[in-house]
């Protein structure tokens, strides 16, 4: 049988109900000034104070050793922070992909020192960062990356040019993926991960790439003979493309990846309020369901990472099939009010439709685009 | 272990011939005896009420056996009838039964008359679980007659029922059959479409155009994920409405029941694009399951009625209340 399977999320605990009330009740207190046109920036959001706040109620690094300043609680527990700050339009972004993935990394292939300097940093909600992965030659062709990394004593002089890397101008580090020998004909060998500390490396240059909203989150990073120590090397020289692999399960793997334009239902809802026309009140509902089951499928994402086993196949899924149902959200909201968006508008609705449709393109596109995720799924069926 | 026996005994007594009798409208009575013997009807029940109790995903499994399997005859929903009977305390059914709600019945004077529209195999049921308000009457063959004759999309028969019958079995209704009948189809769903799946892989590997099997062309490996992504999501729709019955949650049924039956349509129409002209004709078998997809997709309770219900407790809510209304479903 060819099915993909997606074991059943257990049913919540104890712990975890009494979690999602307790983290609401901060996300209440700490949002409560937020409008609606910054909730719908969803990670976009960037909060230094809140990300600290965050940490300092321990909900970062849930489920990593205490030894690291983690907590040790469970995938599912994780799950809950993470989707009721998603819900919430909570500004994630300065903890969000340090949390997500950059950690989770470096704990796994991490040396104890950069652990013990790093991951409490991400816990405590003080450390920021962004993702090294693309190039602008090499987008979804990761393999074929150029950006290359030359071993010079103790250190590595890395020269290239990274872009898309969100929050590269506000975060502390990226995780560099980059060649450190032969060359992008090698393919996925003679690849490494180095640890860049973006605010102390000579040669490294961080410029703006403006997005088509007008908006600057994205950058375009240069390394020209930037000196970054050897000892700032994640894992084994040479195994970067196993490792970038396991990053970017962790990437692929949550709710974000189908609550990127949650904020426009919330506000849609509001504007329906009263409507009793079966059509409108069928859109909601067909919506409704799809979004349910979207969460349940992302739920057993989070059993099989707490079991320990390879949700690959299965994150790729929930993706692609989450990211059409964030992006064409706008599409049918457009079919139940008439209403021209404005991103600048003071109308709750009006501005975060506006916001919600400048950013729906990238949806499919960051984090692995619809194209390579479908063929990731095709590969799982047995097709190539 | 169960699901084996079920495989081996679809296998033997489910093969083509009795397909293509049962789209002529054909009861199959050895196949019907098999299944009694197993012991099938009795499948939801727990086992203080006589049944396996199975658990929530061995019943579950199944119930996705018979969709993977087409079964044409009406065995979970006399699974999800029996369900209802031992809740109520009612006696089971005897032979096949039936589910159905029908509002406008009137139970005057100790008797129940009025029309049931389009039930499963309405000639050959031993018994109906028959809701009317909040009550369950189990309405035995005698009382009722056929008036009128119809057919579902995979060619079997969906008589409507006249009833006229003195009640001698009712008890208050433990929950709604268009919500178990919602149910168990999404699981029918999640099975069809599981053979769906094989089926497109296996074509789409075997067939060789412009040199080359089909699955080796990018655009038919994308259209292989789709579907393969609704069927992950189809599967987990009938889990959340199972899930939903059991604690008796209508919303909940309605959002896994939902999801299902769209994911009937969406994947239906991938597979069958995807076999070409041959998954349009009774030579393939695929047409088995499309026709039991474009039948299941449409039955207890519509598209509209689930939807709109789901919609207005969500319209409702409102935008401060919904996200807590969907960490609910």
């Amino acid at each position: 049988m060819s099915a993909i399977p997606f074991p059943a999320p257990p049913a919540d605990s104890e712990e975890v109900l009494a979690l999602r009330a307790e983290f609401r009740a901060f996300l209440h207190k700490q949002l409560g000034g937020r409008s609606p046109r910054q909730r719908s920036d969803n990670w976009y959001g960037f909060s230094r104070d809140f990300s600290r706040a965050m940490g300092q109620a321990g909900y970062l690094g849930m489920t990593w050793p205490k030894q690291y300043g983690g907590h040790e609680r469970s995938a599912f527990e994780r799950y809950v922070v993470v989707e009721e700050s998603l819900a919430a339009g909570a500004p994630v972004g300065a903890h969000w992909i340090a949390d997500r993935q950059s950690g989770p990394s470096i704990l796994k292939f991490g040396t104890d020192e950069q652990k013990e300097t790093i991951l409490p940093g991400i816990a405590a909600g003080e450390l920021a960062f962004g993702i090294g992965m693309s190039e602008p030659d090499s987008g979804s062709d990761l393999a074929a990356t150029r950006t290359k990394a030359v071993r010079d004593g103790d250190v590595y002089r890395v020269t290239g040019t990274k872009v898309w890397t969100s929050f590269a101008h506000k975060a502390d580090y990226v995780i560099l993926f980059c060649r450190t020998s032969g060359t992008p004909a090698d393919r996925h060998q003679g690849t490494s991960q180095l640890l860049v500390n973006l605010k102390a490396t000579p040669g490294l240059t961080i410029k703006p790439i403006i997005d088509l909203a007008g908006q600057h989150h994205f950058n375009e990073m240069h390394f020209e003979d930037a000196v970054v120590p050897a000892r700032n090397l994640l894992g084994q020289e040479g195994d970067g493309w196993n490792q970038v692999m396991s990053e970017l399960a962790f990437e692929r793997s949550g709710p974000e990846r189908f609550l990127s334009s949650i904020e426009l239902m919330l506000q849609l809802l509001d504007v329906l309020k009263g409507r009793t026309d079966d059509a409108a009140l069928a859109t909601i509902g067909r919506l409704t369901a799809q979004l349910a089951v979207l969460r349940r499928l992302s739920r057993s994402v989070a059993a099989m990472l707490q079991n320990k086993q390879d949700a690959g196949l299965q994150a790729a899924i929930v993706k692609d099939v989450g990211a059409v149902w964030e992006q064409t959200l706008p599409d049918f909201a457009r079919q139940l009010v008439d209403a021209e968006p404005d991103p600048r508008s003071a109308s709750a609705y009006a501005g975060v439709l506006a916001n919600i449709v400048h950013n729906a393109p990238s949806w499919s596109l960051r984090g692995g685009t619809r194209e390579i995720l479908r063929g990731i799924i095709a590969r799982g069926l047995g097709t190539r | 272990m169960l699901a084996d026996m079920i495989e081996r005994l679809l296998d033997r007594h489910l093969d083509d011939a009795a397909q293509g009798a049962a789209r002529e409208g054909q009861w199959l009575p050895t196949l019907w005896a098999e299944v009694e013997d197993m012991g099938l009807p009795l499948a939801l029940l727990t086992e203080d009420q006589g049944g396996f109790g199975l658990s929530f995903g061995e019943a579950g499994e199944v119930l996705r056996l018979l969709g993977r399997h087409a079964m044409p005859l009406p065995v979970v929903e006399t699974m999800a009838a029996n369900q209802l009977f031992a809740i109520a305390g009612l006696p089971l059914a005897e032979g096949a039964a039936g589910l159905a709600r029908a509002d406008d019945l009137k139970a005057e004077g100790g008797k129940l008359t009025g029309m049931v529209a389009r039930v499963a195999w309405g000639d050959h049921l031993d018994c109906l679980a028959l809701a009317v308000g909040d009550t369950l009457y189990r309405v035995p063959r005698s009382g009722w007659s056929v008036t009128e004759e119809g057919t579902s999309m995979n060619f079997q028969p969906r008589p409507s029922l006249a009833v006229d019958w003195t009640i001698d079995a009712s008890a208050p209704l433990p929950h709604c059959p268009l919500a178990a009948g919602a149910t168990v189809r999404a699981f029918q769903i999640a099975g069809a479409l599981e053979a769906a799946l094989d089926m497109t892989l296996e074509h789409t590997a075997t067939r060789v155009q412009f040199g080359k099997p089909l699955q080796k062309n990018q655009v038919v490996q994308h259209e292989l994920a789709k579907l393969a992504g609704e069927l992950a999501c189809a599967t987990a729709a009938a889990d959340l409405a199972g899930e939903a019955l059991a604690r008796g949650d209508d919303l909940g049924v309605a959002a896994g029941s939902l999801r299902a039956r769209e994911a009937a349509g969406n994947g239906a129409s991938i597979a069958t694009q995807m076999h070409g002209a041959i998954g349009f004709t009774r030579e393939h078998r695929l047409h088995l399951y499309t026709t039991a997809l474009w039948t299941w997709r449409d039955e207890f309770g519509g598209q509209v009625m689930w939807a709109t219900r789901l919609g207005r407790a969500a319209v409702e809510a409102g935008g401060d209340g919904y996200w807590p209304m969907v960490t609910e479903l």
